[in-house]
């Protein structure tokens, strides 16, 4: 599989990244290197390996149903570039 | 005459009425201030970690359950990339291949026949900030109190083929979660939202046509007449030789009519994959079966017992049983007073028009089974008439007072003393006296609109039975 300039055109729109044409060639190619590397994993016979979603071999991890403290509003808005009526104020949303 | 068949699937969030948030200790409340149930994780802060809430987890095999579904012995979260501004992380936290439950179904009913509609999957995920867009049209506002509410999300297959089936499933469907306790299922609030995928084919064919995915129904009313629009819709598409375009239409319900959602997101491609931060379930049978023992009796089943225990007419046990708490309150008052239609009766009309006119649940009806079956014994005593009973009973919900203490009070007992009804007998007698001679002539049924008249004069109280004893013995005595 290879990387196309077309893909990683795409993967920028997904992640809201502005690309220049020199950052688009440079991406293409250090991309193509990442995916080349991880392909060595199509020559081994995997047929009876557990696909595995986790590294970490710990499960069931709960937490009891118990209200804690939250944050006040100002502490939360403190980390907003802009705040407003309580709450975080961003570029319209819905035109 | 339509050669059309409609194909149906749905897709329920149910907001769960657990403490805390899904993967974090902040309230889980509704109404609250902006951003004051916020924490670093639901805010998406870097380094923060998730951690499963125990009851949101049993909350969802309880559902699943529910449903007569399977719960998956092996769970697992995992990200669902896309950027919104509600969506502090840039990925909800949601389950792809392995969710808590799958393969249920509900059955609902269709003339006399059951129908079994499948339930493809039951999955939990987190839910996401509110927007609120500002009056000046410049900005949005961010509240992420709802961030991280647990959701369930309930996919069916596309087994419903009109609109008054996806309402009857939605119908049953939230009847069946109020009975597990596990939400409010309050539309208003969004703790229970739908979407429908809709699409048309030609009858007899199985391929599927191309469906559209309809959003912001408030209603199930509303699910059904946006479902009826978007059929017709589409038949008028393909009938006029066009092409439905596979895409996500909002339902405006002032307009009644479907909208293209404009939107500037490109094609959705969110990149599931397994969230490293929360490690994966194993839910074993100890657990599942635990969870099972403390299911309620759910209300199709409770439907057919009170059939056949109590022997209530198909109406009444719908009535009684389209609210948990109505149906415990009538179990309770019939061992009280083991006449079950009788109390079905008053449970089913004067108590449930109060219900209605005072927009309350019966827990919060200043009444107990015993004070109703304290007034239903005054009733059958006679010692007030079924009219002036239904009286008795607004007094008794204003006042928080029991039947024999209104009935003291206000002076409501029947008036069964001959003396007293004499004299009201005597003026109706006096003033109507073509009727009189009717009954004379043999007429006897004439008599009734003359205890109608004594009755009303009495303002109710006057016992029917004497006075129809009374009048029918003084005018063969005159």
């Amino acid at each position: 599989m290879s990387i196309s300039k077309q893909d990683v055109k795409y993967v920028a729109a997904l992640a809201r990244i502005d690309l220049s044409d020199g950052e688009l060639e440079g991406f293409t190619q250090t991309l193509a290197k990442i995916v080349h590397y991880v392909e060595q994993l199509q020559k081994l016979d995997l047929d009876n390996v557990k696909p595995t979603s986790h590294a970490v071999p710990m499960g069931n991890v709960l937490r009891s149903d118990e209200t804690l403290k939250s944050l006040t509003q100002q502490q939360a808005l403190s980390i907003a570039v802009e705040a407003k009526d309580g709450c975080f104020k961003v570029p319209l949303v819905i035109e | 005459m339509s050669s059309f068949e409609p194909v149906i699937g749905l897709e329920v969030h149910l907001q769960l009425n657990t403490r805390t948030k899904i993967f974090c200790s902040c309230a889980n409340q509704y109404g609250c201030a902006s951003n004051t149930n916020v924490c670093p994780v639901c805010l998406g802060l870097p380094g923060s970690l998730p951690v499963l809430n125990q009851q949101a987890l049993l909350s969802a095999i309880k559902v699943g359950l529910g449903l007569n579904a399977q719960i998956n012995p092996f769970i697992k979260f995992d990200r669902k990339n896309y950027y919104y501004p509600d969506l502090p992380k840039g990925y909800q936290i949601s389950q792809y291949d392995f969710p808590v439950a799958k393969d249920g179904f509900l059955n609902i009913k269709i003339g006399d026949q059951e129908k079994r509609v499948r339930i493809k999957r039951a999955h939990l995920e987190e839910d996401a900030g509110k927007l609120v867009h500002d009056n000046s049209g410049s900005c949005s506002l961010v509240d992420f109190n709802r961030t991280g509410t647990p959701l369930i999300e309930i996919v069916t297959e596309p087994d419903l083929h009109s609109p008054q089936e996806a309402y009857d499933y939605l119908n049953i469907l939230k009847l069946t979660l109020q009975y597990l306790d596990v939400s409010d299922c309050d539309m208003e609030k969004g703790s229970l939202r739908c979407d429908a995928n809709v699409s048309i084919r030609p009858v007899g064919q199985t391929l599927l046509g191309t469906k559209t995915e309809l959003k912001n129904m408030n209603s199930f009313r509303a699910v059904k007449a946006a479902l009826e629009y978007e059929i017709r819709r589409h038949e008028q598409v393909i009938t006029a030789g066009g092409k439905i375009v596979q895409e996500t239409l909002l339902w405006d319900d002032a307009k009644a009519q479907t909208q293209t959602m404009r939107s500037k997101e490109e094609a959705h491609d969110y990149r599931y994959f397994p969230d490293p931060d929360l490690v994966p379930f194993t839910v074993d049978h100890k657990l599942i079966d635990s969870v099972r023992a403390e299911l309620p009796e759910l209300p199709q089943a409770k439907h057919i017992r009170f059939l056949s225990q109590y022997s209530l007419s198909e109406y009444d046990a719908n009535i009684l049983v389209a609210d948990r708490g109505t149906a415990d309150f009538f179990e309770a008052a019939v061992k009280e007073y083991p006449s079950p239609k009788k109390v079905a009766n008053w449970m089913a009309g004067p108590v449930l028009m109060e219900l209605n006119d005072r927009k309350m649940s019966i827990y919060e009806l200043k009444i107990s089974p015993a004070s109703l079956i304290g007034l239903i014994k005054k009733v059958e005593e006679g010692i007030v008439s079924n009219l002036v009973g239904k009286e008795v009973l607004t007094f008794m919900l204003n006042e928080g007072k029991n039947a024999d203490e209104v009935i003291k009070e206000k002076g409501l007992s029947q008036v069964s003393d001959d003396s007293a009804l004499l004299v009201i007998i005597d003026e109706v007698i006096a003033q109507n006296p073509a009727v009189v001679e009717q009954i004379k002539s043999g007429k006897s049924n004439a008599a009734g609109f003359l205890v109608g008249q004594a009755m009303k004069k009495s303002g109710g109280r006057a016992n029917p039975k004497k006075l129809n004893e009374l009048i029918t013995r003084r005018i063969a005595g005159v």
